[in-house]
């Protein structure tokens, strides 16, 4: 408890910060590029509401497609890899550079876990007959579909809708295991952050606490609903 | 301008966050409730699971107002912007 009890100040900026806002210029742009980003996935996330509650049919149910199961374990990786990050973060600001690089060697890993699992999910699912552009024919779940299992008007917007939304997470998440794999090896590892300089790990903690965040509404949305 | 503030305990949010998703679950997959009911609940937790993040992971909470309302905007935007399609497409 005294750790989580213990004051800090980390609203005091690494950098000089610009005047009005107080943030420095890195996190600011970061901010800005998060703002974006909200956008981005909002397109997408609105374009599969408007298809799925304007679809002429039945919307198949997630369970008979998906492996849940397997992606309720990587979302509670992902969840598990915030965590660490944040705590990477907080072991920089008290001037532990050791137990930042173990938080966030954990976070890279538990992120490239997710990746592979994720590519994992789709070659099961391609196998089984799940493609972007619905169902393959001759397939595991076409034979779903002859039986009236699986809905055939709407197999094909799920599947369009559902590569699109999952791939451009799987993207930004690879992007950010890439960002900060860099970040580790010609910042954190060579000992450059400091209790007085750790712009970098809150930077790229913003960003991966934002893919976190994107895949806690996704996971419900593709899911569960 | 500094501000200090006590550090949110970060362990106890992933409790949190790992009890909501399971909450999530056993609603989706285990509870016999209408579907309507089921789709607010499940929405109202994702919501609240986000909140958490970006309130203490991505410390918003302790951020000045001026940072919170440009993370914030983006979002009644993207509500209208699917509240405006839906009504093209459905309505």
């Amino acid at each position: 408890m005294t750790h989580a009890a213990a004051t800090v100040d980390q609203m005091r900026p690494p950098y000089p910060a610009e005047r009005g806002l107080d943030v420095y210029n890195t996190k600011l742009g970061m901010w800005v590029f998060l703002a974006s980003e909200v956008m981005f996935f909002a397109a997408l996330i609105g374009t599969y509401i408007i298809l799925r509650f304007g679809a002429p049919g039945e919307w198949a149910k997630p369970g008979i497609v998906l492996n849940i199961k397997i992606t309720a374990f990587n979302t509670f990786l992902l969840i598990c890899s915030s965590v660490s990050m944040v705590k990477a973060y907080a072991a920089i600001q008290d001037g532990d550079p050791k137990k930042m690089r173990f938080w966030l060697l954990l976070t890279i890993l538990g992120g490239a876990t997710f990746v592979g699992i994720q590519v994992y999910e789709y070659i099961h699912l391609i196998e089984h007959g799940f493609v972007p552009s619905g169902v393959r024919e001759g397939s595991e779940l076409a034979e779903l579909v002859a039986k009236g299992q699986l809905p055939a008007a709407t197999m094909g917007l799920y599947g369009s809708t559902f590569f699109t939304m999952t791939g451009f997470h799987g993207f930004h998440v690879t992007c950010g295991v890439i960002s900060m794999t860099y970040l580790y090896l010609t910042k954190a590892l060579p000992g450059k952050y400091t209790k007085q300089s750790y712009g970098g790990i809150e930077t790229v903690g913003l960003y991966w606490h934002f893919v976190d965040l994107v895949w806690i509404i996704l996971f419900t949305i593709v899911y569960l609903i | 301008m500094e501000t200090a503030h006590k550090r949110p305990n970060y362990i106890l949010i992933w409790v949190y966050l790992a009890v909501l998703t399971a909450a999530e679950l056993a609603l989706a997959f285990k509870l016999p409730i209408s579907p309507n009911i089921k789709l607010l609940l499940l929405l109202f937790l994702a919501i609240w699971k986000a909140a958490l993040v970006g309130l203490f992971f991505m410390h918003l909470k302790f951020e000045r107002w001026n940072l919170r309302i440009m993370a914030i905007i983006p979002l009644p935007l993207a509500v209208i912007f699917i509240l405006a399609g839906m009504s093209e497409h459905i309505w």
